[in-house]
């Protein structure tokens, strides 16, 4: 058999079911989200806003971590810095939600000479690098008084809204973000980036020596989730809405998206949303203990670190051969061939 | 004057930030991983050295003779386990968990014993002090912890040049698997290696104690000091950590003199400026670390 007769009988799809389906779903469940906050009680609006904050933050992580091997532990720089931004903006006279696009770019180009200092550094070397970056950022950020220093400053701009509009309005900025953060990263992924990504992800030696531009992959990521997680801090702004470096700064945001990403599953689209789940649940149901659900929450994801590394959504994955949110390329027989 | 005052301060905070970060590289050259809860384990030391120790009738004062060979014991155990345990998966795995692991023990320690400082009891040796100028005092305890730091840093450069064990530890750092081929029991090695780190960092974390006060949150802090100590002496370096740590505290020193609220800023910017300018650090090897 001549090898083109052998690759015609090769059949080459990214889906496991038809993608009608997957659309389907995805604009039901879009347009349910969307009138959620007049639909559902209050109080779940607020878990759902903070829910899709942390899906946001744990989609760019795992951007990062999952997909090009990068483990920053210090993206709460970005989560303040695009908080702050927002606050800038929004002192300055601008509408808090019309700054949200330019707080995120505003944290792509602060990433841009960061990657240049960091990326002298590799694995745990670099991760605390990203540690000390974040620090920085938080005491500089800190020593402002026009930003409020160190005690912080109420976000203004959102006063125009009756109580009722303004968590309408917190949780469509949330939903919103969240949606072209997910979307946007998919959609990355699918591109000739997310080809480079998952070679570099295999073998780097190999996928540089094929002519991959490795470096110039991970800085695009590297800059691609620091815009995310500044949108993430502008959402966050606008959501309490007050601004304070020891909050927006702070390293639980990172603890929050490396363990999301970690029990969903790295180095898959579903995974962070999963994980983000998981991490509402218990924090409904341990809440009331202190930190407790934390405690919880984090050694279940070093549990699954160890004993089960593809997360939950990879252990089902790989258990039902589903695939929602397709990124990467299936190759089988076609059953006409034989 | 304050300028002299501003070095020697700098240089005996900067002992203590070697001896805090000895382990972290030396954990790195063996077994090629960060521990990302080193700092974690230092507080741990330090709450075990307030809490625990005088339940056993060990004075604080006396603590680290206790503490000390517990930590080796604990650290060949956690590496023999757990760490090897992600080891075997990937490097990047290590990462994860020693993340997580750092964040689960502050929790817990918040949880157990709140925010409050905490302190190791040594009587009236904490305000003793010499006079060298009308103006620099030189703490006795500060001294002795610089002492240590040069001790420890020296002891272990004679034991990993001189000993079987210390060739057995190069030997794996070097090459992994030729060294199991010829017989070294490589995960053994590790568990030394791991030892040793986390006899040092509980050392650190009790001579940090009996100097001033710590929370759950004094681990993460100073993990990046020391970090930054490794980076700027240079990645593989032992003495260079010394000369890093010195730096770092010298800078820190500088920039509380310039405004209290620079401290830690001031050393932050001295490891961006050697990061960007001499990555290698001071004292490190030429190629960078992978």
């Amino acid at each position: 058999m001549s090898t083109r007769e052998s690759l015609s009988s090769l059949d080459v799809r990214r889906s496991t079911h038809s993608p009608l389906i997957t659309l389907v779903g995805s604009v039901v469940l879009v347009s349910l989200f969307s009138v959620a906050p007049w639909i559902v009680p209050a109080w779940f609006a607020s878990i759902l806003m903070n829910f899709f904050i942390l899906v946001i933050m744990a989609t760019m992580w795992n951007l990062l971590a999952g997909y090009s091997g990068m483990v920053s532990i210090g993206q709460q720089a970005f989560v303040g810095l695009g908080a702050y931004a927002t606050l800038f903006f929004a002192i300055k006279g601008m509408s808090p939600l019309a700054a949200i696009p330019l707080a995120a770019l505003a944290c792509g180009v602060i990433a841009l000479p960061v990657t240049y200092l960091l990326f002298r550094l590799r694995g745990g070397y670099f991760s605390i690098a990203t540690w000390v970056v974040a620090d920085t950022a938080m005491i500089i950020i800190g020593t402002v008084a026009y930003l409020g220093g160190g005690t912080g400053h109420y976000l203004p701009g959102l006063s125009n809204f009756d109580p009722v509009s303004l968590t309408h309005v917190q949780y469509l900025a949330s939903w919103s973000v969240a949606l072209v953060v997910v979307i946007g990263t998919y959609v990355l992924l699918r591109s000739r980036l997310g080809l480079v990504l998952a070679s570099m992800r295999d073998n780097e030696v190999a996928a540089r020596s094929a002519g991959a531009h490795v470096t110039s992959a991970r800085r695009i990521v590297f800059i691609v989730a620091a815009a995310g997680c500044g949108a993430a801090g502008a959402v966050l702004a606008i959501s309490q809405p007050f601004v304070q470096p020891g909050n927006e700064f702070s390293m639980s945001w990172t603890a929050e998206m490396l363990f999301a990403s970690m029990i969903g599953g790295l180095g898959t689209i579903e995974g962070p949303i999963i994980g983000s789940v998981v991490y509402f649940v218990l924090f409904q149901w341990l809440g009331q203990y202190g930190a407790w659900y934390f405690i919880v929450f984090g050694s279940l994801a070093v549990g699954i670190a160890i004993w089960q590394p593809r997360g939950l959504w990879g252990a089902l994955r790989d258990r039902f051969h589903v695939e929602l949110l397709p990124v990467g390329h299936w190759v089988r027989e076609r059953r006409s061939a034989k | 004057m304050t300028w002299l005052n501003i070095v020697i301060q700098g240089a005996l905070v900067g002992g203590f930030y070697a001896l805090f970060a000895c382990g972290l590289s030396l954990m790195f050259g063996v077994m090629k991983v960060i521990n990302l809860a080193h700092g974690d384990v230092a507080v741990v030391a330090g709450y075990t050295a307030v809490f625990l120790a005088p339940k056993f009738g060990v004075s604080p004062l006396w603590s680290f003779v206790v503490v000390v060979p517990v930590f080796a014991l604990l650290g060949y155990v956690v590496q023999r386990t757990l760490i090897q345990k992600s080891i075997d998966r990937d490097p990047f795995t290590t990462l994860l968990v020693t993340f997580g692991l750092s964040v689960l023990i502050e929790n817990l320690l918040l949880e157990v014993y709140t925010a409050n400082g905490q302190s190791i009891n040594i009587g009236s040796l904490i305000g003793s002090s010499f006079q060298l100028s009308s103006t620099i005092y030189i703490s006795y305890v500060s001294l002795v912890v610089l002492g240590v730091a040069v001790a420890v840093l020296g002891a272990l450069q004679i034991f990993l040049g001189h000993t079987k064990t210390g060739r057995l530890i190069r030997a794996v750092s070097d090459d992994r698997e030729a060294a199991q081929l010829s017989g070294a029991n490589y995960r053994h090695i590790f568990g030394i290696a791991a030892g040793i780190a986390f006899a040092t960092v509980a050392l650190a974390g009790i001579a940090y104690g009996m100097t001033t006060e710590f929370a759950p949150s004094s681990g993460v802090t100073n993990l990046i000091y020391a970090f930054e100590a490794v980076v700027v002496g240079g990645i593989g370096s032992l003495w260079g950590t010394l000369v890093g740590g010195i730096a770092i505290g010298i800078a820190q020193q500088l920039g509380e003199h310039i405004n209290p609220e620079y401290q830690v800023l001031a050393g932050n910017l001295l490891f961006l400026v050697v990061l960007a300018v001499r990555p290698n650090g001071l004292f490190g090897k030429k190629t960078a670390p992978s």
